[in-house]
């Protein structure tokens, strides 16, 4: 009995997993604690679900220990379906940080919209249980499933404006592409699988490598079918229509953590795919990813110039900087896998921060996300003028702030791999960014505001705004110090790439 | 290599021809006679009172949604119970987890008032 049980599963497997089930358990106890809740108090909604991250972290932690104390590069569990490598850690402290912050942000905003039901922080945890599969994942099928799991959620919190038609219209069209383009992925996933026999990533990546040549025509549509579906999911042009309308439509929070966090499970879904399946067959994804890493810097930056609503800009640019990092997968070499990793740590802090002082002008009367809304901030608030000018340098990438880091990364691993006209080109649409960013600096500083009604931040929001303030600017004043505090940032990207690139 | 795939689009070529030529025989050899009432929907041989595009209250919807998870899970069950003396009590525990996510749900939307039919 004892060994038939024990092939399923043990106390090792448990711990490895442990941050999903602690997750699951404390969603399913928010659902059950909003039912006890009188209505107008939900608050404690809210505290449950960061509750749960909290004790996620410590499994996390746990896990990490465990990692560093054996001195392995990862521990699987189920039969090799699920892997704690540094990378799949890596990323989930940067789904737990990033639903944390979005968490701050979004209480007093719920309440704002009159839509702060517990479901909202339930389906927010649910995603992030999404995340962490796509990000430990070794096998397609779960691999899958957290993707699903993870979009699933979003669609619902995208549409959680039930009183605005935009929420609606946006979930709708998200949730229409968003099947669609699973369909189109699950289908690359089938014929992978039907290529090599195996739903393990490591043993597709293998059997792909030593296929005939009269296989290459269904391995080139294979490849095909999973990168349009992969560069739908981080929002890469052309596969980047449904963004700027899902992210205007949905409550800022959640646009705040869609960019940041879906993204960032999104790119952790790529890199295992690319590093482990796709490992061999760099000849046929290698132009294509060039080719749309161009399109997308190209067409990120040049809508975001014209945008008038301060979402949809973000959006736009939020493109753009996908676009930088798949500049970092062209270059596919240590520095370019770490500049993606760091440039997604960054991003998560810089665009949170962004959306968080856009979240600060929601007002009973006002929705406040054009950029005539934030047009004179600087007379009434300064302090959040301030941390916007801050995150928005940083997210165009001027020195001393973390957003430089990030593009640093990027560019040098250009230059080593002798990708010297994109590395310009890229240059070239940072000043291109610039543009689009000072126009909103300009609006806040330069234009009178349109009516004198003061702001006030809650206490959540300005605790999330002076997180995200700090992070960018401490990373960017000292990366080296704040790279060694948080060893796990740099040794996630050295040990993964080791892995990755041997 | 591309020579491998012919027998894949003779398949396919053979796979569009059977409709056609089907359709085109049907055409040639069916008697033509068009007539009104052939055209009208069938309920039960009485002539329709209304029109077929009815609304349906949204509420069948999330009566279908439900009946759909919970036919799920007794699908889960099935093999459970058959297999339930090898599965021994690591499989009773698995299953009791199971079935406390699914009654933390059946909780949430018996409170949340979609069973209700008004």
């Amino acid at each position: 009995m004892q060994t038939f049980a024990a092939q399923f599963a043990n106390a090792h497997d448990l711990m490895v997993v442990m941050p999903m089930v602690m997750l699951t358990l404390f969603a399913c106890g928010v659902l059950i604690i909003d039912l006890l809740l009188p209505a107008g108090d939900k608050r404690w909604n809210a505290a449950t679900a960061a509750l749960g991250l909290l004790f996620a972290g410590g499994s996390l932690w746990r896990v990490q220990a465990t990692l560093a104390h054996q001195g392995m590069l990862g521990v699987s569990a189920f039969n090799g379906s699920v892997v704690m490598d540094p990378m799949a850690i890596f990323f989930c402290w940067l789904f737990l940080i990033a639903t944390g912050i979005t968490i701050l942000i979004s209480v007093r905003y719920m309440e704002i919209e009159q839509e702060d039901h517990g479901e909202y922080y339930a389906l927010m945890l649910f995603s992030v249980v999404g995340m962490m599969c796509m990000a430990s994942g070794k096998d397609i099928v779960l691999l899958f499933i957290g993707l699903e799991l993870m979009a699933i959620s979003t669609y619902v919190l995208v549409g959680f404006l039930r009183r605005d038609k935009r929420s609606n219209e946006a979930a709708l069209k998200y949730l229409l592409l968003g099947a669609f383009s699973s369909g189109i992925f699950a289908y690359g996933l089938s014929l992978m699988y039907g290529l090599s026999g195996t739903t393990d990533v490591t043993l597709i990546g293998r059997r792909l490598a030593g296929l005939p040549e009269s296989s290459h025509p269904i391995l080139m549509l294979a490849v095909v079918t999973t990168l349009a579906g992969l560069f739908f999911k981080i929002a890469a042009v052309p596969f980047h229509q449904w963004a700027p309308d899902a992210y205007e439509g949905a409550p800022t929070a959640i646009t705040g953590f869609m960019s940041v966090a879906g993204k960032a499970a999104a790119w952790a879904l790529l890199l295992r795919i690319f590093a482990f399946a796709l490992r061999y067959e760099q000849t046929i994804w290698m132009p294509m990813v060039i080719a749309v890493a161009v399109m997308t810097l190209t067409g990120g930056n040049l809508a975001a110039m014209t945008q008038n609503n301060l979402k949809r800009l973000l959006a736009y640019s939020s493109i753009a900087h996908v676009g930088y990092m798949l500049l970092g997968l062209v270059a596919w070499n240590e520095t370019g896998i770490k500049g993606i990793l760091v440039y997604l740590l960054v991003y998560t802090f810089m665009n949170l921060g962004a959306f968080a002082v856009i979240v600060s002008l929601r007002r009973r009367d006002l929705i406040g996300d054009e950029i005539d809304d934030i047009a004179g901030l600087w007379f009434k608030r300064p302090v959040e003028a301030l941390l916007m000018v801050i995150f928005l340098l940083s997210l165009g990438g001027i020195p001393p702030l973390a957003g430089f880091y990030g593009k640093y990364f990027i560019f040098l691993s250009l230059i080593e791999t002798g990708h010297y006209v994109l590395a310009s080109l890229a240059v070239f649409y940072i000043a291109v960014s610039l543009y689009y960013y000072l126009r909103i600096i300009n609006a806040m500083l330069m234009r009178p505001a349109l009516d004198a009604e003061p702001i006030q931040p809650a206490f959540g929001l300005r605790l999330a705004l002076w997180v995200t303030a700090l992070a960018t600017v401490g990373i960017g004043l000292f990366p080296e110090i704040f790279i060694r505090a948080a060893a796990w940032t740099m040794t996630a990207p050295r040990a993964v790439t080791q892995a990755f690139l041997r | 290599m591309p020579q491998n795939y012919i027998p894949i689009f003779l398949f396919m070529l053979v796979a569009l021809a059977i409709p056609v030529v089907t359709l085109v025989i049907a055409k040639a050899v069916r008697p033509d006679n068009p007539h009104a009432t052939k055209l009208m929907p069938y309920e039960c041989g009485i002539d329709p009172v209304d029109t077929a595009r009815a609304r349906y209250t949204v509420r069948f919807y999330i009566v279908a949604i439900l009946f759909v998870v919970f036919d799920v899970e007794t699908i889960f069950l099935f093999p459970w119970a058959v297999q339930f003396k090898m599965l021994g009590w690591f499989g009773f525990v698995e299953m009791m987890v199971f079935l406390a996510i699914l009654v933390v749900g059946y909780v949430w939307i018996w409170k949340k008032g979609a069973l209700e039919w008004v």
